[in-house]
């Protein structure tokens, strides 16, 4: 065995030891390295007393902004199987909107009310003009309430037929 | 083979060809690029004008994951192959690379205001990105912290393979965990979920950036190489010098 392939042999070696000692880390630590809990988690674990994040999409036609001069809202936060009511006094991002993913920073209740301190608005991959929205929206290919566009390979299509369009 | 790539004045006479025409086709493709995704691409649906920062951010990004990826081949190819190249190339790699992934972080923390509502979060994406560039700075420190460069060419490319667990890390951060960042839009698999009005000057943009990345690195190569050679002559002509002091 050359010198040279020596070094390679031992370089190869060290990277895999490496390597799989970081993945059982991270697999480790997997629990500690996300940055926001979904309803169904906060289900689970119930009101804890402790600040958590929390993510998933503004349910539709649960929101309402407070009125006065406050600003603010409440709103659902779910993620298909669980939702959580939430409340914030604050000014909301602009990308709020009812079907858009958000991550808030909050107690939950004793009530089960999620009192959050900040709201982020999650954007998904989806990027795409306005005229192609307003084209799937017209088109009924898409609600924007009810969550994340079609694939982009389909926005060429032309419209579906009435009966394949999906409710609501 | 590999000898006769690593061989200087081979490498000097070789890029110096190359070199004028990396950068002039890297700069038009990046003014294309960036002027087409600044001012003709359309805006976005949700987030209007500001998704024209991704013609910038997308390809810094890229380009600070490649860079490192680049440092940490030359590293390899130092540590078994012992090529006098690659350690002058790995060092020249590295404050590029911090310099883009510093303009990726400043880019991101730009976007994420008016789009998340947060300058900065502490999320896996960003957090792995951040590492990255501590990386890049702590193997500018520590090539420059030895007397003999040899050694510290050798503990640049020891970190530089150690901190290469950190590239699948980034990529992977927004589908292995919940983040705060989009996953990909663009992948090796699969249809880009991004109108193509707006694909086409990214590409542009990436195509340009990625040129002008690899025309510094090796303008800064080169520059390294005729610098050692201007070191070792006047150390030839000095000794020459002191031998004929010696002998008058």
């Amino acid at each position: 065995m050359t010198r040279k392939n020596r070094r390679l042999l031992v370089l190869l070696i060290c990277g895999i030891g490496l390597g799989s000692a970081a993945a059982l880390t991270l697999s480790a630590f997997s629990d500690n390295l996300v940055f926001f809990v979904s309803p169904s988690d906060l289900a689970k674990s119930g009101p804890s007393g402790r600040q958590v994040r929390l993510g998933g999409l503004v349910e539709q036609g649960t929101v309402e902004k407070s009125s006065g001069g406050q600003a603010g809202a409440r709103f659902k936060v779910t993620d298909g199987n669980a939702s959580v009511p939430v409340v914030y006094k604050g000014i909301l991002p602009d990308l709020f909107r009812e079907g858009q993913g958000v991550v808030v920073l909050g107690v939950v209740q004793p009530d089960g009310v999620f009192r959050a301190s900040e709201v982020l608005a999650k954007h998904d991959e989806n990027y795409m003009p306005k005229e192609v929205a307003e084209a799937l929206k017209k088109s009924g290919r898409w609600n924007p309430a009810s969550g994340s566009p079609p694939p982009a390979s389909t926005w060429n299509e032309p419209a579906k037929p009435e009966a394949d369009r999906p409710r609501g | 083979m590999l000898h006769r790539f690593a061989n200087p004045g081979q490498f000097l006479r070789l890029s110096g060809k190359v070199l004028p025409w990396l950068f002039w086709t890297g700069g038009l493709l990046t003014a294309v690029g960036v002027a087409w995704g600044l001012f003709f691409a359309p805006d976005d649906w949700q987030q209007g004008d500001t998704v024209r920062i991704m013609y910038v951010h997308v390809p810094f990004a890229w380009l600070a994951s490649a860079g490192y990826f680049s440092l940490a081949v030359c590293s390899v190819l130092s540590l078994v192959w012992r090529h006098p190249l690659a350690d002058l190339a790995a060092a020249e790699i590295a404050p590029v690379g911090a310099g883009f992934t510093a303009v990726c972080l400043a880019t991101g923390s730009l976007w994420g205001k008016p789009t998340w509502g947060a300058w900065w979060v502490w999320d896996a994406r960003l957090t792995s990105v951040f590492v990255l560039f501590l990386l890049y700075l702590g193997h500018i420190a520590l090539v420059r912290a030895f007397d003999d460069p040899t050694r510290g060419y050798r503990a640049g490319a020891i970190l530089a393979l150690v901190g290469v667990i950190n590239l699948p890390i980034i990529k992977f951060s927004v589908d292995w965990w919940n983040t705060l960042h989009q996953p990909a839009s663009i992948g090796l698999t699969g249809a880009p979920s991004i109108a193509s009005s707006m694909l086409w000057p990214l590409l542009f943009s990436a195509i340009g950036f990625s040129l002008l990345f690899a025309a510094i690195t090796i303008a800064r190569t080169r520059a390294a190489v005729m610098e050692r050679r201007i070191r070792s002559l006047l150390m030839a002509k000095a000794s020459s010098a002191g031998e004929q002091e010696a002998l008058s």
